[in-house]
């Protein structure tokens, strides 16, 4: 629009904040802190101008910017949003500050911490922009290395393990998305999303690669789900999928809850994100031919660890899990809405029902995930850093607002109707049922046992009668409240209306439907 | 379209937006909270007069439906009715509300969250009548949940209380247990007709052509796919309804507020299940007025009706009796709608629904007036100290018992037994019902002795639980129990075979005044029968707690005493809370740890293997690095793995090693690739 590169501008806002703060330097806390913040509220105004001027009843590709980067390596500078790219761009920027509100009482190097902080965003936003793959897994493994600092100097107790575990695991899983793509490059050198997507589609892509790597008979009859499970692999272990999610837990507990935040509310979609953006276009003959496990693994997901949730004592660890939970959902969703490849109307529109829930529920489990951590954040700043479930205690008597907004923010995730965890849940489920009834019909234990588990967490910490150790605990500052509210008022409010999101998303995902469709 | 249908959807929104201002009051604003909640109660209340003499006029349904959100090309619609259903259900909960808000001003006085009590029952009654005027089973589930969320804050309301925290978890989660075949039901059904508004010109899905397609279609098991979807989404009218075996949360609730367990746990919220029935009725009656959906209905009523009243006679506590009771009639109502269709069950929910408000604002204002004791041992001669309440609470003791002729409950729970005798399938729920009937004013009989009556057993002044003289309540709240008195009695007279208004209502009929329609098939006998019945259980009552005075709080029940083992097994509600502890609650607990186990173990084992095998692996080619091979591919190395260090200057030594790995192995691979594609 207007000639200016919004999208460039957008990925640049935070990285020039992020440099603005270093060179601060780490005099004036508070100073830093504010323009840190600052920056980040800049980028959101700019995400929602983004919004403002984005038509959402087109599903192709708008603000888009291409220019000649490395031409021997096909590697295009190529940016561009759909409504899904819309939507991640939007919880991108509205988790960072919320994130950094949350890490407002650190104080150790606060400079690199913002920085870092800033840095993450930079890459998130380049991350869901980039249409080319050389410059998307630039920004895709450069978001590991603030999130690894961010864990690893800033941390828990434990914080080396898990910030290792983090790092190698996402980066092993990288690796193998690499090679995939490398072995793509070598047979059609291009790495641009879209090119790859229409040789997919017209059914030349493997043949094509099969034709160059073939030296083996193995390879030969093997190559093209080697490349699939390699960039499946990179995206199983980011969103995660079970079994491929043992480094959640530790990596969600030891990091700074702030940077938790960041890592469930914005850095979780990165997988999904992957999987509707890249799998499913270049690699759908291959998914195809294994959907039905990925249907169990998703559904396993979401039973499991919603139990494990239930056998968690640590705050941080029973959100954590209750985090993958809320993703298998969307996986779910995917994987159903992929393995039925009839044409008929009925079936087409619950897929899109399925696809524009599953698109509802990362942005809701973004934000959703983003307050209760933030409330941990805050619970944990009054009890000197305490989280157990059970180191509290009847704390509504003397932080009653806190409690009352909690409340709001857990039966959110809960996903009670009237707040924004309903809608996704349902539009999902309401998909699913009709092409994977099983799958449905088993998961929505992991409806139940989130229910049991999240009113445990209320009934210890906040009812009963009140552990004599936080008889002088304080209530929420005016200055919390009023930066919960607007996180708080848009949960109500994409749970009354979401439409407001369906309105962005749908077209795209009548996009990716047909697409499959197409591939058939 | 007139004024009414179209602005239906204020009569939930004045009280939900009384709640939101009301959330954001300050504990002191005790008196604009009240006034915020009874004034948009007031205001729903005349609102639902309105509709309700709209439809005397027009009948219905009438209904608004609008899109909520899209998908696709598809809009997915919600919207709101009003047909008969809705308009005697909204009087019916505005009405009980409104007296309930206002005897909360006395009951709720010296609580210290007196603001956020008002705040809870306002938006509990936004939900209630959101669920009431819904067209869309989604609308209306999400409203069911609002309410089963209000019922957990107002369960929990004493919060500090362990009792009551526990209690109101395990009121969501038993209800939550029932919402998930609801919810699947919901899916099912949305699957099958395209569409989960009740009424839509012709295309809703509880009319003719979607109901034909879904008998039509089979499914896995031999029953039509609306058995199925009727039976899961009775899953959750059972859950909220309290039929057995998913009843073990209502008792637990008393631990609420006493207003609250009057509007919520027995007059408006515990109602919806049934309500719910009649909604979906023609679905229910899709297979026909005896089909599998109907069967299982009947026998789920006509079981609770049983259980709960067999319960009730053991127990102690007034609520508890009380709550027992209610599950009791839940399944009377669950009976009726089974053997005899809307009309049948609904009258006897509106009847139960005034008395037994009463009966739990009765309740309230004993436990008040004996600052707090709830134990019918610890009670007695209380006719003497309030006799305001005792004679209301004689008059809601009668028309729950179904007293002949003058009180509702009889005309209401006659018409029950009436049609459960002319039931086709078997008698059995007949003679249920009536043994249930028979236990029913046996323990009203003897809660009554037990409190009103005898000696005064109140620990005495200056004993560790004294209390002090029991006192008659304050004129706000015994003026709405008269009130509700009046209709205890007066409801049952639209409701009688020889002038059979309500019904002739519901069915959007006219009813004209038949005294002849007493000799009717049956109806004298069964009548009789009943009248027999309740006089029979009165006066075993009386035979046990009224011949002689009860004048020891720790003498033994009367009826305790002939079967001891039965009657503590009966005071322990059958055990069936202990049997869900070590079952269904046992292995949930058990499941959990599996999966931590495994996340420990396996999955996590999994990773940890790889992990030293790679270092292993990574240590081999280190020796081989330094020993054989000279530091030229070290270097090599190096250059690659620059980030690799930068890392790992953090780290100690081993994981130097497992970068070099990575790299040395994408190195080699890269490599080999490019080798051949050349």
């Amino acid at each position: 629009m207007n000639g200016i590169p919004w999208i460039s501008v957008l990925t640049a806002v935070p990285i020039v904040g992020a440099l603005a703060v270093l060179a601060l330097g780490g005099r004036n806390k508070q100073l830093t802190r504010w323009v840190a913040m600052g920056f980040s509220l800049l980028a959101l105004l700019l995400t929602l101008l983004i919004w403002h001027h984005f038509n959402g009843a087109s599903g192709a590709m708008q603000f888009q910017e291409r220019h000649v980067w490395v031409a021997m390596l096909g590697a295009d500078y190529r940016v561009g949003i759909d409504g899904l790219g819309l939507l991640m761009l939007l919880l991108a920027a509205v988790v960072v500050p919320i994130g950094m509100a949350a890490s407002w009482q650190i104080n150790d190097r606060v400079p690199l911490y913002f920085a870092l902080v800033l840095l993450l965003q930079s890459c998130l936003f380049g991350t869901f922009t980039a249409l080319n793959f050389f410059h998307w897994f630039i920004f895709w493994e450069l978001s590991l290395i603030p999130a690894f600092f961010l864990i690893r100097i800033w941390g828990g107790p434990k914080r080396a393990p898990a910030a290792m575990q983090f790092l190698v695991y996402t980066m092993v899983g990288s690796v193998a998305m690499l090679l995939a793509f490398l072995a793509l490059f070598l047979a059609t050198h291009t790495f641009d999303f879209t090119e790859l997507a229409a040789l997919a589609q017209s059914g030349q892509l493997m043949p094509a690669v099969v034709a160059k790597l073939s030296g083996h008979r193995f390879m030969t009859q093997h190559i093209a789900m080697l490349i699939f499970a390699g960039a499946f692999l990179g995206f199983a272990v980011k969103v995660p999928i079970v079994p491929f999610h043992t480094w959640l837990p530790d990596a969600y507990a030891e990091a700074p809850t702030g940077t938790t935040i960041l890592l469930t509310g914005a850095m979780s979609k990165m997988g999904l994100y992957g999987i509707l953006r890249i799998l499913v276009p270049i690699f759908y003959p291959q998914m195809q031919r294994v959907l039905t496990p990925l249907l169990w693994l998703a559904v396993a997901t979401i039973v499991l660890s919603g139990y494990s949730a239930l056998a968690q004592k640590d705050l941080k660890r029973i959100f954590a899990y209750s985090s993958i939970n809320h993703l298998g959902y969307c996986l779910l969703a995917i994987f159903a809405v992929l393995k039925f490849t009839g044409n008929d109307a009925a079936l087409l529109s619950q897929k899109y029902a399925a696809m524009n829930g599953a698109l509802l529920q990362m942005f809701n489990h973004g934000l959703t995930a983003a307050a209760v951590f933030w409330f941990i954040a805050l619970l944990e700043k009054r009890s000197g850093g305490l989280r157990g479930r059970g180191d509290f205690g009847g704390l509504r008597k003397v932080v009653p607002v806190m409690a009352g907004l909690m409340g709001i923010a857990l039966f959110s995730s809960l996903g009670l109707p009237g707040l924004n965890g309903f809608a996704g849940e349902f539009l999902i489920f309401k998909g699913v049922f009709p092409l994977a009834g099983w799958a449905a019909a088993l998961s929505v234990l992991g409806l139940l046992v989130t229910a049991i588990f999240i009113l445990g967490v209320i009934q210890r910490v906040f009812t009963g009668p009140l552990n004599p150790l936080w008889v002088t605990m304080s209530d929420l500052t005016a200055a919390e409240r009023w930066s919960l509210a607007p996180v708080i008022a848009l949960m109500f409010a994409l749970g009354l209306y979401p439409q407001m999101v369906l309105a962005v998303t749908n077209s795209t995902v009548m996009q990716i439907v047909q697409q499959i469709k197409l591939a058939f | 379209m007139t004024w009414i249908v179209r602005n239906l959807w204020l009569i939930p929104a004045l009280p939900m937006l009384a709640a939101g201002v009301g959330a954001l009051l300050k504990q002191g604003s005790r008196k604009l909270a009240a006034s915020l909640a009874i004034g948009s109660m007031g205001m729903s209340f005349l609102l639902s007069l309105c509709a309700f003499a709209h439809v005397l006029g027009h009948g219905g349904p009438e209904m608004l439906n609008f899109g909520w959100l899209q998908f696709g090309t598809e809009w997915l619609r919600l919207g709101w009715v009003l047909d008969p259903l809705t308009a005697v259900m909204l009087v019916m909960v505005t009405f009980v509300g409104l007296l309930i808000f206002i005897y909360s001003v006395g009951y709720m006085e010296h609580d210290e969250n007196f603001t956020r009590f008002f705040c809870f029952l306002a938006l509990f009654a936004g939900g209630m009548l959101g669920v009431v005027i819904a067209n869309s089973l989604l609308l209306l589930f999400m409203c069911w949940e609002i309410v089963g969320l209000t019922s957990y804050l107002l369960i929990g309301f004493w919060y500090a209380n362990p009792k009551a925290a526990a209690a109101a978890k395990k009121a969501f989660i038993v209800t939550r247990i029932g919402d998930l075949g609801f919810f699947l039901g919901m899916m099912w059904l949305y699957a099958q007709t395209g569409t989960l508004l009740f009424y839509d010109g012709g295309a809703g899905c509880m009319e003719q052509t979607a109901l034909a397609h879904m008998v039509a279609q089979g499914t896995v098991v031999g029953m039509a796919a609306s058995t199925g979807i009727a039976l899961l989404i009775f899953c959750g009218a059972a859950g909220k309804s309290g039929q057995v075996p998913l009843h073990v949360w209502l008792p637990d609730a008393m631990e609420g507020p006493t207003p609250v367990s009057a509007l919520i746990h027995a007059a408006t919220m515990v109602a919806a299940g049934v309500f719910l029935v009649a909604r979906i009725y023609p679905l229910m009656s899709a297979g026909g007025a005896t089909s599998t959906a109907l069967q299982m209905v009947t026998w789920v009523g006509a079981t609770t009706a049983v259980f709960g009243a067999i319960i009730a006679v053991a127990q102690y506590d007034i609520k508890r009796i009380l709550a027992y009771s209610t599950v009791s009639q839940l399944g009377y109502m669950m009976m009726g709608l089974g053997v005899g269709g809307v009309s049948v069950g609904m009258f006897h929910l509106i009847t139960h629904a005034f008395f037994k408000a009463l009966l739990f604002l009765g309740a309230g204002s004993v436990i008040h007036g004996c600052s707090g004791e709830q134990d019918i041992r610890r009670m007695g001669g209380l006719r003497k100290y309030m006799p305001v309440t005792f004679a209301v609470y004689a008059v809601g003791m009668l028309a729950l018992c179904g007293f002949p002729l003058f009180f509702s409950g009889f005309w209401s729970k006659d018409e029950i037994l009436h049609a459960a005798h002319g039931w086709s399938i078997s008698q059995a729920p007949f003679y249920m019902g009536a043994f249930g009937a028979l236990l029913t004013a046996f323990y009203m009989t003897r809660q009554v002795y037990y409190v009103f009556a005898g000696a005064s057993r109140l620990p005495e002044e200056g004993t560790e639980h004294a209390v002090h003289t029991p006192h008659e309540s304050p004129a706000v709240m015994t003026v709405p129990l008269v009130i509700l008195a009046a209709f205890a009695v007066l409801l049952g007279f639209i409701g009688t075979p020889a002038w059979p208004w309500f019904q002739a209502f519901l069915d959007g009929q006219h009813a004209a005044l038949n005294f002849a329609a007493f000799h009717g098939e049956g109806l004298l006998p069964v009548m009789f029968a009943s009248s027999l019945i309740v006089f029979a259980g009165l006066g075993a009552g009386w035979w046990f707690y009224g011949r002689k005075p009860i004048m020891d709080a720790d003498a033994a029940d009367a009826v305790g005493k002939l079967q001891p083992q039965i009657f503590s097994v009966l005071g322990h509600a059958l055990y069936v809370d202990a049997l869900y502890r070590v079952t269904v609650q046992r292995l949930n607990a058990w499941w959990a740890r599996a999966c931590e186990w495994m996340d420990r173990w396996i999955w996590n084992g999994a990773v940890q293997t790889v992990k030293y095998t790679v270092l292993g692996l990574a240590k081999l080619d280190d020796f081989v690095d330094t020993n054989v091979v000279n530091g030229g591919f070290d270097e090599g190395c190096q250059t690659v793995t620059v980030g690799g260090l930068i890392l790992s200057l953090l780290q100690g030594g081993r994981v130097q090693s497992y970068m070099r790995m990575i790299g040395a192995a994408l190195i080699v691979l890269v490599g080999f690739m490019i080798w051949s594609a050349r």
